[in-house]
């Protein structure tokens, strides 16, 4: 269920470390929990964020939450797609990439759960 | 809302269906209620298309009989239930002294001399000691909490009169827009009303709480081939934001004036008495400071409940109602601004945590369904 190529917060976010950038999206718990997302609203390019700070938002018909940086760094590539049609949350949320960062420190990725790990915690 | 955390949520006659159909269950006016069976979107989209069905039976009934019954009703609610006939339904204010919002309601005309108002779920022993409390004076008036001997649910869309006919002996052709009657569905003795929460066309069905489940199954089973689906609280409070009707405990309250409201027709104008009247009344005539209008978002984001309303940067008001909605696709509210700001076409601006976006005053409602 949870893919095992990448790390999770106690959030509900994801980090995939792909080369010297890490990919940040939700969990398909998040987005369940969510219900149905119509709006994603993600940082500029070059921006830096520390680990869990509030990169940016997501709201479902319902609710407002926040996203958080799974790790710091700065921010080099944002999935503006997401902002046209944020229901792909919804349909794929471990493929739904929101931002990518390149991390500003390894030690971040310290604590960060296993695909295993973050199974338990939403089960 | 009057309950603790300590109470336990009450369920519903249909509470069991809804956990066998995999709905996500939330706490709502002290029930434990489906907010989402398939998601919001969905559901709202096939009541705007097709058919949905609402378990609406967490809503109170509290009903007047006597004498004094059309006394006792006129004296507490807003609108003139002397215009109404035997079978006929109207929308009102259950009022304050001060003019203010107890609830709001339906009023049912069930014969000359009997009442049945449906209020809000997380209202009914409010309203009820309320109503006791402020009729005490007409000598010939009994007033029953009779909410535990209905179950009620909602049949709500396009094609809902195709779903429900065949079940039922009832003329629905003859069942005008806020009427009702009485007659079995699926064999089961109940009253079929023509109202909704939705702004689409569609029926409200009271019948005995023990066969709720099978009036349920009945509905879903002759649905099927209409594309009927079982719809949520979060469907219910999208589908009625975009028809424009207003939520107690939102957009009105204790607070709020059936004139601020934008509600005057609901007003009884020419009752000689009921609560309020002297309020309402003066300020038909003078005007009020702020009014509760419609707006869209001009710049991305959605306005929730709660947020600032800003006019040249100064926080002016509030917005009671606010979300993205599913037919439409637009982020859509409503808000109490200042009557300088109310009238359509206006540019308002709303403070979406802490970043003021424009928004337009828009007419209410935001949509209305073509009728056939």
């Amino acid at each position: 269920m949870y893919p095992s190529d990448r790390k999770y917060t106690n959030d509900h976010e994801w980090v995939r470390f792909e080369g010297e950038t890490g990919v940040v999206g939700i969990t398909d718990y998040a987005q369940q929990q969510l219900g149905d997302v119509v709006y994603v609203e993600l940082p500029d390019v070059g921006k830096t964020v520390t680990k869990g700070e509030v990169f940016g938002t997501i709201e479902s018909v319902k609710a407002v939450s926040e996203l958080f940086a799974p790790v710091g760094g700065e921010v080099v590539e944002v999935n503006t797609a997401l902002t046209q049609s944020p229901e792909q949350v919804n349909g794929d949320p471990h493929g739904a990439w929101m931002i990518k960062l390149r991390p500003s420190s390894a030690a971040d990725a310290e604590g960060l759960l296993s695909a295993e790990q973050y199974s338990d915690l939403v089960k | 809302m009057t309950d603790t955390p300590s109470d336990p949520l009450k369920t519903t006659p249909l509470h069991a269906r809804h956990l066998a159909h995999g709905a996500r269950m939330v706490p709502f006016g002290g029930w434990d209620m489906p907010v989402e069976y398939s998601g919001i979107t969905d559901e709202h989209m096939a009541v705007r298309t097709r058919v949905g069905l609402f378990d609406v039976s967490h809503m109170g009934q509290l009903e007047l009989a006597g004498p004094d019954a059309l006394a006792a009703v006129q004296h507490v609610s807003s609108n003139d239930a002397s215009r109404l006939k035997v079978g006929q339904i109207h929308y009102s204010a259950l009022m304050s002294p001060e003019g203010t919002f107890v609830d709001d309601l339906l009023v049912y005309r069930m014969a000359d001399e009997h009442f049945l108002l449906v209020v809000n779920a997380g209202n009914i022993p409010a309203d009820f000691d309320y109503i006791r409390s402020q009729v005490a004076g007409f000598a010939d008036v009994d007033l029953v909490d009779s909410s535990a001997r209905y179950a009620l649910v909602a049949l709500q869309g396009p094609a809902a009169a195709r779903v429900l006919q065949p079940l039922t002996g009832a003329d629905l052709s003859g069942l005008k827009y806020y009427w009702f009657t009485h007659g079995e569905v699926a064999g089961i003795r109940g009253m079929i009303s023509r109202t909704g929460y939705t702004g689409e066309d569609g029926f409200e069905i009271f019948v005995p709480p023990a066969d709720a489940d099978r009036l349920w199954l009945a509905l879903l089973e002759a649905g099927a081939g209409e594309g009927i689906v079982p719809a949520g609280l979060g469907a219910r409070d999208t589908l009625r934001l975009e028809a424009g009707m207003r939520l107690h405990g939102n957009d009105i309250d204790r607070g709020t004036t059936p004139v601020e409201a934008d509600l005057s027709w609901i007003v009884g104008w020419h009752k000689d008495a009921f609560l309020g009247r002297e309020v309402v009344l003066r300020q038909r005539e003078e005007g009020t400071a702020r009014r509760l209008v419609g707006f869209e978002m001009v710049d991305r984001g959605i306005a929730r409940h709660g947020y600032p309303v800003l006019v040249d940067a100064a926080p002016v008001g509030i917005v009671t109602s606010g979300t993205q909605t599913p037919y439409l696709k637009k982020a859509i509210g409503m808000a109490y601004v200042p009557t300088g700001a109310a009238e359509p076409g206006q540019t308002i601006s709303i403070d979406v945590r802490g970043r003021p976006l424009r928004a337009t005053v828009v007419p209410l409602p935001f949509y209305k369904r073509s009728r056939s």
